[in-house]
């Protein structure tokens, strides 16, 4: 039978607990807002770039490019976009059982987020390159993941990258997913924003015949290196967003949690506290009553 | 007088939403100045510096690789980087000069090379713009 001391302090480290919990929720719930803003703000961007994409696949019809180059896929590439922390729910446990199914000799993994690097580390699979990315996650970050498996691709060294992260459905509801990167197949459009909803867009082209300068298809080559960064920018993001409602609903799970738990621990206290008065109180009477 | 509608846009955000009169930039294949009415045209862009003039008065932007789109009454400017002459932070834009420069010296592969004179490029840009007229 714990004593009342006991109790009381148990009482009050749950509280601190609940503390923090509830402030981590606050932040994350901050952050996620954050990454959602991000990803809208690249709406313009990707307006622009599909626009761009559409009146140049119209002017260069039988294009080719190194990067779309379709092998027999012998050894492939997945990058594996993760969070850098814990604490974020089961995020990560089902990203990796995710990687699990990729056969382990001729998979090599590229990884974004501290978390997904240990997996890697962990299971003895071949980890080409780690990278990290910040709570709001930098262009400049996509641009220098993206140039890494598009040079692991066009060295020959893997015959096809494949991305997997979280993909951000709700607040309440995300799913690790597998997207294909590499070799670029069919140019579709891009779609900035986590609604969820299919990502890409049909390419329309505009009314306007356009002169291109140094010609079509060398434009297109260029572009299409900015196309795939754009796109593991956007991944980044909505992994970004995924990680931090992630974490948000697990935080307030806890909070609720910690909540019951002091209202049940209280309600033992206050009984314990009770008995003790009562047991005193007899005492005394029983006292009075054998000198009397 | 017809004007011409820039945009700029970045992955980031978008930087520039005005109508101006005129518009110079650095496309791979030399300086343009573009003017209402241009011909429709798509272009790459190098890293350097695009001039605006609007309402008699010049200023400029400092912007990394990307593309332009031309139509007859607007142009659309699609970029890493863009960043507004008051902006720039002169002295940090140096140091990542110097610090590019120096990378540039050591024994390096053709990955690291080219990332970083995409770095020097960008500041070199940003140095261009802010050091103009002085």
């Amino acid at each position: 039978m714990p004593s009342t001391r006991d109790i009381r302090r148990r009482i009050k480290s749950v509280k601190n607990t609940a503390q923090i919990t509830k402030a981590m929720q606050m932040v994350a719930s901050s952050k996620m807002r954050k990454a959602q803003l991000a990803a809208l703000a690249g709406r313009p961007y990707a307006k622009l770039m599909n626009r761009v994409l559409a009146d140049v696949s119209h002017g260069a019809a039988d294009f080719t490019h190194p990067l779309m180059e379709k092998r027999d896929s012998k050894k492939r590439c997945v990058l594996l976009v993760s969070s850098d922390k814990g604490l974020c729910g089961a995020l990560n446990s089902n990203l990796t059982r995710e990687a699990f199914k990729f056969d382990k000799d001729t998979t090599v993994f590229v990884c974004a987020g501290k978390k997904g690097a240990q997996f890697v580390a962990r299971n003895k699979r071949n980890l080409a390159a780690e990278f990290t990315y910040k709570d709001a996650p930098l262009f400049a970050e996509a641009r220098a993941i993206s140039k890494f498996v598009q040079d692991l691709f066009l060295k020959g060294e893997v015959d096809s990258v494949e991305v997997l992260y979280t993909n951000f459905i709700s607040t309440l509801v995300q799913k690790p997913d597998n997207l294909p990167l590499l070799p670029v197949g069919e140019l579709k459009g891009v779609q900035a924003g986590l609604d969820g909803e299919e990502t890409s867009v049909a390419l329309e082209k505009s009314g306007v015949e356009f002169q291109f300068e140094p010609g079509a298809d060398k434009v297109l080559g260029a572009l299409l290196p900015h196309y795939l960064n754009f796109q593991v920018y956007q991944i980044l993001l909505e992994a970004k967003a995924s990680e931090q409602s992630s974490r948000m609903v697990a935080m307030k799970n806890a909070t609720d949690n910690a909540k019951q738990l002091i209202k049940d621990l209280t309600l033992e206290y206050n009984k314990l506290r009770q008995a003790n008065i009562t047991k005193e109180l007899l005492e005394i009477t029983t006292a009075q009553m054998a000198l009397g | 007088m017809a004007t011409l509608k820039l945009e700029i846009v970045t992955p980031e955000a978008k930087i520039y939403s005005e109508d101006v009169d005129m518009v110079t930039l650095p496309g791979v294949e030399g300086e343009m100045g573009i003017f209402p009415m241009h011909v429709p045209l798509m272009t790459q862009l190098a890293a350097g510096e695009v001039s605006v003039r609007k309402d008699g008065q010049d200023f400029f932007l400092a912007v990394g690789e990307g593309f332009v789109e031309i139509t007859g009454d607007q142009v659309s400017i699609l970029t890493d980087m863009a960043i507004k002459a008051e902006n720039i932070d002169e002295a940090k834009a140096e140091e990542a000069r110097k610090r590019a420069e120096t990378r540039l010296t050591e024994k390096l592969d053709d990955e690291e090379v080219a990332n970083v004179n995409a770095a020097l490029a960008h500041s070199l840009a940003q140095l261009k713009v802010k050091r103009r007229g002085r």
